[in-house]
């Protein structure tokens, strides 16, 4: 089996610990991985900003680059989404389908395809976990509050196989946090105001460290907290799920 | 309704200069999610029960021609006069008729979202007819000159100290009254006075039933009754699209609307109008305004499927944090923001762009429609319609060029870095709305690539 991996653009360029982690975690759990160079973007920031029909170019190279794998991992839940429900090539349809057939959130990858069970990892903090919008309503790596179906989450399941992780609860189980892609600049004085409740749940319940599988909400999130000056930090659950 | 040059982000911007005002907006709507999500989950079999609710709306839709005509005819059979209506002067104009021909200038109104969208009252108002709005938080709204924030608590936006300083000014209690129960016993006395002398009534409609050519109106004031009922002219506005096919299927749609919108079991009055008692009249007005052409719009047609329960609206967080007026149209929130550029593009161009799509919407919708998915097409939709404004154009377009060009992509990602690291007064002033009231992230020394080319490539 051979696993591309795909690194979102602001995590190559911001948060490269995160993608590191997610190589370093496949790698340690037997996965042959390979990085192509030339990968960019999933074309996402267009797309939700209307422009769609911009992201031709984008589409084709993603499919350029990742046509050849088995599965393609990514360290986001929002990009996958992306590429899941609108990835489209109009010279090349098969290959677009299947590649939105094969690609994969982290933390879905890690319970449905290798089916993990248990995590060398160790991480002694107390941790709150931010759902993403994108991979839980969009992906359903976990249940949604608004629904009446039976509860689970893929990420917290992983989490609980990490020793010494307190997982802290939280008011609002499942609001979003307000990035919303070009959202957190157009409609800067909602999108704050969601971030600031967000945090302030998490602080509120004795987070050291806030969590999850979209780095673009924990990048909003930091943002605010290093803005109020607050010791408590973001990562990415790749990084946690690798820790010890 | 007062219409603002503002879009729905500068209007966002003033609402959340009252930060207190918000948070307590947010809860208190946050409180009726809660409330909905308890009656939810006290039925077992309700993702079935909206799953059958959406296929009842869908068999609708792509009938309504029939059902439409199925009703008419019922209606009329039980003594019912029925008028259609193609857009909203239309409507208001049948209606402002059948008040001149009752040969009266006052009229009672309970709760309809449709007369908001046709700016019935702005019309009456003109034509020197006097509207009196019967439902508690509408006539809280009208005497303040406002329009509603909210199509099931139009005047959620206010405090119980401000509407006690309203029934003050206009009512005549003493200053400074905050009791609830004070407050609506007032606009009790208040109505009741109204109720008795009206002889026009306007109702709206929630369901009306082909088979039968009855309507039901739901109300937990039972304000609407109070009206039709001390009437002698009762007029039922409709929008076309609020058919359903046979009256059992209420046992779908009355369970699902008050939990959905309140967390109620059941609307306290849930009252049925099949023919007019002796002596007194009753008309329907079928409402098309925009309606057909939505229908005729392939991604947006199942928005018609809305019973306008204010589900999406108290989950949204956008919404809550925005307020109803951000949205500058008669239905506020995410379904609105997918029903109004049907009306007009241009004026609502910003509607579909004020979410973050989390989805939220989508999962309370009672009878399920793609909320969320409905805004994500309005984007692709406007922008191809030129509605974008020109700055977002050209950025889009480095945006693209960079994006689509590894070479191009990977120096812009070092240009970033490096201003971020060593000129951070380029992007940590007032014209990066990002920095305003967020840090930016730090910058690393390599992006992964950088770092992946040499430990793993050499």
């Amino acid at each position: 089996m051979k696993v591309g991996l795909f690194v979102p653009c602001y995590v190559d360029q911001f948060y490269p610990d995160a993608a590191i982690a997610t190589l370093r975690l496949l790698e340690k759990l037997g996965v042959d991985v390979g990085y192509p160079p030339k990968q960019t973007c999933c074309g996402q920031p267009m797309a939700n900003s209307g422009f769609e029909h911009l992201a031709a170019g984008c589409n084709e190279l993603f499919i350029k680059n990742f046509a050849e794998f088995d599965y393609i991992v990514a360290p986001s839940g929002s990009c996958v989404l992306h590429i899941r429900d609108h990835l489209h090539d109009d010279k090349n349809p098969k290959a677009a389908e299947s590649i939105s057939h094969k690609i994969y959130e982290l933390t879905a990858f890690l319970t449905d395809v290798l089916k993990v069970k248990t995590l060398n990892a160790r991480f002694p903090h107390r941790v709150g976990i931010h759902q993403s919008c994108h991979g839980q309503r969009g992906l359903h790596i976990s249940s949604m509050t608004e629904l009446v179906s039976p509860e689970f989450s893929k990420p917290e399941s992983l989490l609980n196989m990490v020793q010494d992780i307190e997982l802290i609860h939280l008011g609002r189980k499942d609001e979003c946090c307000g990035f919303g892609g070009t959202f957190c600049v157009t409609e800067e004085a909602v999108s704050v105001k969601m971030g600031k409740d967000r945090v302030a749940d998490h602080l509120a319940h004795g987070a050291e460290y806030i969590t999850g599988v979209d780095m673009s909400c924990l990048m909003h999130m930091e943002g605010i907290l290093n803005r109020q000056g607050s010791k408590v930090k973001v990562i990415h659950i790749a990084e946690i799920l690798n820790a010890g | 309704m007062e219409h603002s040059t503002k879009d729905h982000a500068a209007l966002a911007q003033d609402f959340n200069k009252d930060e207190d005002r918000v948070d307590w907006h947010d809860e208190t709507l946050w409180f009726i999610r809660q409330k909905r999500d308890k009656a939810a989950h006290q039925i077992p079999e309700w993702e079935a029960l909206r799953e059958a609710a959406s296929q009842i709306k869908n068999n609708v839709l792509s009938n309504l021609y029939d059902y439409l005509l199925q009703f008419e005819k019922n209606a009329i059979a039980n003594g019912i006069e029925v008028h259609w209506a193609a857009d909203a002067d239309e409507h208001n104009q049948i209606v402002h008729r059948l008040i001149n021909e009752a040969n009266v200038v006052r009229m009672v109104k309970s709760k309809s979202m449709l007369t908001e969208e046709c700016g019935l009252n702005e019309y009456l108002a003109k034509h020197g007819i006097e509207v009196i709005d019967s439902d508690l938080g509408e006539r809280i709204v009208q005497l303040a000159e406002e329009p509603p924030s909210h199509i099931v608590l139009p005047c959620i936006h206010k405090k119980k100290e401000e509407i006690g300083e309203i029934f003050h000014q206009h009512l005549g209690i003493d200053a400074g009254i905050s009791d609830p129960q004070f407050l609506t016993e007032t606009a009790r006395q208040h109505l009741r006075e109204i109720f008795l002398t009206r002889k026009v009534a306007l109702t709206g409609v929630n369901f009306a039933v082909a088979e039968t050519g009855e309507f039901v109106v739901c109300t937990n004031e039972g304000n609407a009754d109070m009206g039709a009922h001390l009437a002698d002219v009762h007029i039922a506005s409709m929008g076309i699209e609020k058919l359903i096919p046979e009256r059992k299927h209420l046992g779908v749609f009355l369970r699902l609307l008050t939990r959905s919108a309140t967390g109620q079991p059941i609307t306290t009055y849930s009252s049925h109008f099949k023919k007019p008692r002796e002596g007194k009249k009753i008309h329907i007005i079928l409402v098309d305004n925009g309606r057909t052409v939505q229908l005729g719009r392939k991604d947006f047609r199942n928005s018609l499927k809305c019973i306008r329960c204010a589900a999406c609206m108290n989950t949204c967080p956008v919404y809550r944090r925005s307020g109803g007026h951000s949205y500058h149209t008669a239905i506020a929130g995410p379904i609105g923001s997918i029903l109004a550029p049907n009306l007009d593009m241009e004026k609502y161009a910003d509607l579909p762009f004020a979410s973050t799509l989390c989805g939220s919407c989508s999962n309370v919708c009672p009878v399920k429609i793609d909320i969320h998915e409905q805004l994500y097409k309005w984007r692709q939709v406007l922008v191809k319609n030129g509605y974008a404004p020109a700055a977002k154009k050209a950025g889009m377009q480095v945006m693209t060029w960079t994006l689509s060009s590894p070479g191009l992509y990977h120096t812009a990602g070092k240009v970033g870095r490096w201003v971020i690291k060593y000129a951070p007064f380029a992007v940590n002033n007032k014209l990066n709305p990002w920095y305003k009231q967020r840090d930016m992230p730090a910058s690393p020394e390599w992006s992964f690539s950088e770092w992946y080319k040499q430990n793993r490539q050499q």
